[in-house]
This record gives structure tokens, C-alpha cells and sequence, in this order.
């Protein structure tokens, strides 16, 4: 029995969950991860800083491809805050797909930033709300400032047609990203 | 807060046939014991990654106890790695904690970390615990790829492309 994963990134409600929904034999399940944060004040001098616990929690799909194939999609938050859970995440993934709002732009740029750097093959798709694309791809890849390469795409993430598709796209990425490399 | 969701997948779904039944060891759970009850109820309605702060604080030792205190496994498990019990021949596992006997019987099926997490209510960090020690012991098997490159490789692209073109 094989898995693999792909990662869904993006801001505050744009979509992540209803994408991996759309294409999602179960109903997408939550796990959740205890992070612990010592925050420490800047005139705090004793040794037992106050500790604080956030729980992270990621909504996730799970896909059989065949018979003995199972994709995982894991929604994850975009924030900086939550990037200690991406290094994990991350591990031998096959890519991930940047959920972008483009009234809320700014919201994406994190996960952008993020996987460049990690050198994770990454697509970015513009969650059209009710069919809505006001901004032509090109100003968003620009207002992005990503490199032509990526892949940027419309996506319905409602519709398992669209999901589906932005998956394709990634995939088919990831595989020219590897061949590229050779 | 580790309850969330519990409703969803017991409601029918074919992957997970009587689940509460096999999951409902009283007083299991993570659930933080208080007045405010469960948080978050639908997690559809919120975004993940919201919650925090006090609340949580005082369940912080509480998830570990299950697991000695130890929060690093004892082998490195990918969030999507998949769990099977073992088929293992009269062995009283009454002597198992009822984590680990959750965790046999939701595994009789290949299921990944992340689904035993979510449906069994744990912090993904003690199921890992928990899962490694019992992949030690032989209780279940695990598979997961040892991406050498970093990356799944090209043959294992296809067969998820070729996958994906036929759903």
C-alpha cells in the first residue's frame, strides 16, 4: 500500500477545505497538532517563561488512485505562525497548490515565499468565487511576483472537475519540475 | 478541541463501518474536560489553525500522559504513512493501552497517521508516538516511501497522474 500527499495552502477561507472536499472520497477529516510557543517578554528574567499552546489544525481528503494508491490533500493555513508544520508537511510531498483570493492577495504571499524557497514544485490557483475572475492571471502572477514557470491557473475549488484538474496541473509540474533537473 | 469532526465520518460514512462501536472506550478522548464544552463544532465552518490560546493550556500535559511523556517517536513518521495491524496470532491484547487497541482495530484497514489521528481524536504527535511504538513491536506494520531524492520519483507521478485522469 502506497500514499502520497499533496499540500493545499492558502489564507484564511478561500476555499482550502471545500477543495479538498470536492474530489475527496471521505468527508475531509481534522487532525490537529499541539505547538507549544515560549514567549518570552522582552523584560522577562526568569528562566520559566510563560508557555502558550496553539493547536494547529489541518482538515485533510484522501483519494484512492488505485488499487493499491491512496493520494492524502492536507488543507494547511498559510500563516508564517504555521510554518513549523510545513517543514513536516512538506516531506516528500509531491507539490502543493496555493489557493489564492484576489480580493485578499497579500494572504498568499507567505505560502508563495515558502515553498520557492523550500524548492517545492508549487501551482498557484485563483479560487473564482461564484465563477468570479476579476483579475487577468498574468496581474496576478505579477502582483505575485512568481516566475513564469509556475503554472497559475483558474480553478472552481466547489467543482470536482476543477479540483481535479488543478491537481493534473500539479502533477504534471512536479514531473517537469524532476525531468528539468536531470 | 480534539473532538471535532467526530460527527462527520460517523455519519455513514462506508470507509468507516461502525466506527463508534469500535472507537467508543469510555472515557477515551482528548476532549478537554470543562464548562465551555466542545469548540469549533463544525470545523467546516473555521478555518484551521485558528483556535488556541487558554483553553488549550491546561490540556497540555494531558495528551502526553498516554504516551509517558514522550513526545518524539521512536522512528520518523510521515503525516501520510500507512498503518495496518498486524496479523498476529492469539495475542491478548487486553494488556494494551485502549489507545493502542483503538488503534488495532480502526487498522484493519490500511489507514494513514493522519486519519488515525483525526478519527480516533488524537494529537497527531501522540498517535506518532503511539504508532512507532507499536510498529516496534510488531503490532502493526507501516508502509511508508523512503523518498531518497526528497521527492516522489517519476514512476510513482505517473501512476498518481494516470490515477487522477480516471476519477
Amino acid at each position: 500500500m502506497t500514499s502520497v500527499k499533496i499540500v493545499v495552502a492558502g489564507g484564511f477561507g478561500v476555499g482550502k477545505t471545500t477543495f479538498v472536499g470536492s474530489v475527496s472520497e471521505i468527508t475531509p477529516l481534522t487532525t490537529e497538532a499541539v505547538m507549544t510557543t515560549a514567549s518570552t517578554g522582552v523584560d522577562d528574567l526568569s528562566h520559566t517563561p510563560d508557555k502558550t499552546t496553539t493547536t494547529v489544525a489541518m482538515d485533510f481528503g484522501r483519494v484512492t488512485l488505485d488499487a493499491g494508491l491512496i493520494l492524502y490533500l492536507f488543507g494547511t493555513p498559510g500563516q508564517h505562525r504555521f510554518w513549523f508544520m510545513w517543514d513536516d508537511l512538506i516531506q516528500g510531498a509531491i507539490g502543493a497548490v496555493v489557493l489564492v483570493d484576489t480580493r485578499r492577495l497579500a494572504d498568499s504571499f507567505p505560502a508563495v515565499d515558502y515553498f520557492e524557497s523550500a524548492g517545492l514544485p508549487f501551482i498557484v490557483a485563483v479560487n473564482g468565487f461564484h465563477g468570479d475572475f476579476p483579475h487577468a492571471l498574468q496581474d496576478v502572477q505579477e502582483a505575485l511576483s512568481i516566475s513564469p514557470r509556475i503554472p497559475i491557473m483558474q480553478c472552481d475549488a466547489r467543482g470536482r472537475n476543477s479540483t481535479k484538474a488543478t491537481l493534473i496541473s500539479l502533477v504534471e509540474h512536479a514531473m517537469a519540475m524532476q525531468l528539468s533537473t536531470r | 478541541m480534539f473532538g471535532v469532526g467526530r460527527d462527520d465520518w460517523d455519519a455513514g460514512d462506508p470507509l468507516y463501518p461502525a466506527a463508534r462501536d469500535d472507537f467508543g472506550v469510555p472515557g477515551y478522548g482528548f476532549a478537554p474536560q470543562g464548562p465551555s464544552g466542545p469548540v469549533n463544532g463544525d470545523p467546516r465552518l473555521h478555518d484551521p489553525g485558528q483556535r488556541g490560546g487558554a483553553e488549550e493550556a491546561a490540556t497540555l500535559v494531558r495528551p502526553y500522559a498516554v504516551t509517558g511523556g514522550r513526545t518524539k517517536p521512536r522512528y520518523q513518521l510521515q503525516i501520510e504513512a500507512m498503518v495496518a495491524a498486524s496479523h498476529y496470532e492469539a495475542r491478548d491484547l487486553s494488556v494494551l493501552s485502549p489507545e493502542c487497541q483503538a488503534i488495532l482495530n480502526f487498522c484493519r484497514d490500511w489507514r494513514s497517521v493522519a486519519e488515525i489521528s483525526a478519527v480516533l481524536r488524537m494529537p497527531l504527535g501522540v498517535a506518532r508516538v503511539l504508532i512507532a511504538d507499536m510498529a516496534m513491536e510488531g503490532l502493526v506494520r507501516v508502509h511508508q516511501i523512503d523518498h531518497a531524492e526528497g521527492r516522489p520519483d517519476i514512476n510513482l507521478l505517473e501512476r498518481v497522474l494516470s490515477g487522477l485522469r480516471k476519477l
